[in-house]
């Protein structure tokens, strides 16, 4: 009772004489966060005389034809389309290769294990310039360049890593006991791992295919230097008008803007998992 | 947990082992093999041993981009990390406002790295962006096209907008992991704010504190498509950073022998930083008992 009590004062009196504070530096860091993403939102509902015109801090002749010119656009959408194939491709094979894997790093013991789980940890660390040329050169020669599968499987090279990593944090909450059990009431390994194991740690799939989906979307340097025309990816297509002269920048920003909808809709549902994501599965 | 011996366990690994395989390793072999060797074009490839690493380690070109690097890794920690930890503190701890400042936050870290240039590239043009246009309206000689100290403070302040959050959302989750009952024990202490952040936060966060340090670290070393976008590595080559001057090197004038000695080199630092990085975490696992 007096435990409660004190409780109740203790966090009342913390609480209370600093929310003011807290208040106007969260308000001052979103603030910091939201605005330049304003302004692309901005730039794009304006029309171009208005973009170079008087700055206005809000559009004063609203416009849907920038959006309009890129979901009208085949040389436009189509970037919008090869990204998504190869970012999709790229999640599916992450996946199903890492379930196993991080399966064995949770459970096993075997011989190089350990050296094995930091060699693949090197590998989301490794700098995509370092391998933007070799990929180049191995895609060419075995004629898969400028197709979705190749930049599909030169993505792997950090998310299938990052997979492994973030499942294998997830599948070490899941007491092996579970696993015992199952086999005790004659289960085989792929019965089980798939009818009680996978629903078990669904999320940590979910969080670890979410964090694929977007290192992959993100990604800029190995996708364009390994497409030119049939799978170049939407982040390309935006460099190059960007360097044009006689800029379309109402575009620009929308096509901008457009990048920023797939991560926004399910950024939702893995709020509670973002730092996990990021931190590989370590916190 | 207890873990089994199981040699077997090797087959689930295969997969990824052979995945990886293709997509690293074979590569790394073509930069070995292309570091070795000169060319004079028609693919003649003539043995040049260790020519080109030397050439790169007297290279002024290569101690500039290195040390360019190095500042710029410096100034984004000391400026994210403290940052990061004031707003995680500041955060609601739970409810609907803890939701929305969580989903807010990850937003900047969630848009492809081309759009965050874009975006700052518009953001700070003095005819059309608000910061440009501002800054100007103050009386503020700013333009990061031609100013390599602007182009410098642009790139810095992007990477702080667009990372200080992992560091926020990070230091976050070990504040959550603290139990109600050591803030009790210091208000009973009566210990001040200071005292409670030095003594009983500070130390729980170590952990994650440590691997968002390690994770920026990394990441600013290998930057590449933000300052790209923004400034193509100039005014000069201002902000050429270690990524823009490889790809440079390699994709631009294609000159293959030095790019891939210069790959084999900049992956030898990253490969010994990552390895104290897995040995301090594994530590730090075995420590907490996880």
């Amino acid at each position: 009772m007096a435990d409660a009590s004190l409780n109740k004062t203790a966090s009342r009196g913390i609480a209370l004489p600093k929310i003011k504070g807290n208040v106007v530096v969260m308000v001052l860091y979103l603030t910091f966060l939201l605005l330049p993403i304003y302004w692309l939102l901005n730039m794009s509902l304006k029309t171009n005389s208005e973009i170079l015109g008087a700055l206005t801090l809000w559009p004063n002749s609203l416009t849907f034809a920038n959006y309009a010119t890129i979901l009208t656009d085949q040389t436009w959408y189509m970037g919008y389309v090869n990204s998504l194939i190869y970012v999709v491709l790229n999640t599916v094979i992450s996946i199903a290769v890492a379930l196993p894997a991080a399966y064995a790093f949770s459970r096993y013991t075997f011989m190089g294990d350990k050296h094995l789980f930091f060699w693949l940890l090197t590998n989301r660390m490794a700098p995509p310039a370092v391998f933007a040329l070799p990929f180049f050169q191995l895609y060419s020669s075995v004629g898969l360049f400028d197709t979705h599968i190749a930049v599909a499987l030169a993505h792997c090279l950090f998310n299938v890593p990052l997979a492994v990593w973030i499942m294998e944090g997830f599948m070490r909450g899941v007491p092996k006991e579970i696993d015992e059990t199952a086999y005790i009431d004659g289960y085989s390994f792929g019965r089980f791992f798939v009818k009680i194991f996978m629903p078990l740690i669904a999320s940590g799939i979910g969080v670890a295919a979410f964090f694929c989906f977007m290192f992959s979307w993100v990604e800029l340097l190995l996708s364009r230097t390994l497409t030119s025309v049939a799978a170049k990816p939407i982040s390309a297509i935006m460099t190059r008008t960007a360097g044009a002269a006689g800029q379309d920048w109402g575009v620009l920003a929308a096509a901008g803007v457009l990048t920023i909808v797939p991560g926004a809709l399910v950024i939702y549902f893995v709020r509670n998992y973002i730092a996990k994501g990021f931190a590989l599965g370590r916190v | 947990m207890e873990k089994t011996v199981n040699q077997k366990a090797w087959f689930l690994v295969l997969p990824v082992l052979l995945l990886v395989a293709f997509s690293a390793v074979i590569p790394l072999m073509t930069v070995v093999n292309y570091s070795v060797q000169d060319t004079f074009g028609n693919n003649q490839f003539y043995w040049a041993g260790l020519e080109w690493f030397k050439e790169l380690l007297e290279s002024e070109r290569l101690h500039n981009a290195l040390g360019r690097q190095i500042a710029f890794s410096m100034i984004i920690l000391a400026i994210e990390v403290p940052l990061g930890i004031f707003v995680a503190l500041n955060m609601p701890k739970k409810g609907f406002w803890a939701s929305v400042c969580l989903v807010l936050m990850a937003l900047p870290l969630l848009i492809p790295w081309n759009v965050v240039g874009t975006i700052w590239q518009i953001f700070g043009r003095v005819d059309i962006g608000l910061l440009g246009y501002t800054l100007d309206a103050l009386g503020i000689a700013y333009n990061y096209t031609q100013d390599s100290f602007a182009a410098w403070a642009t790139v810095v302040v992007m990477d702080v907008w667009h990372w200080t959050s992992l560091v926020a959302l990070l230091a976050y989750a070990g504040l959550q992991s603290i139990p109600d009952a050591y803030y009790q024990a210091a208000k009973i202490d009566q210990a001040s704010r200071w005292k409670v952040f030095r003594y009983i936060e500070l130390p729980k966060m170590q952990g994650v504190l440590l691997i968002a340090i390690l994770l920026r670290f990394m990441d600013s070393f290998m930057i590449y498509t933000e300052p790209f976008v923004v400034t193509g590595g100039g005014p000069g080559n201002a902000t050429t950073f270690l990524s823009i001057d490889l790809v440079k090197m390699a994709l631009g004038q294609f000159d293959l022998g030095p790019a891939a000695a210069f790959s084999l080199m900049y992956f030898l630092v990253i490969l010994l930083i990552s390895w104290v990085f897995y040995t301090v975490m594994t530590n730090l696992d075995k420590r907490d008992g996880v």
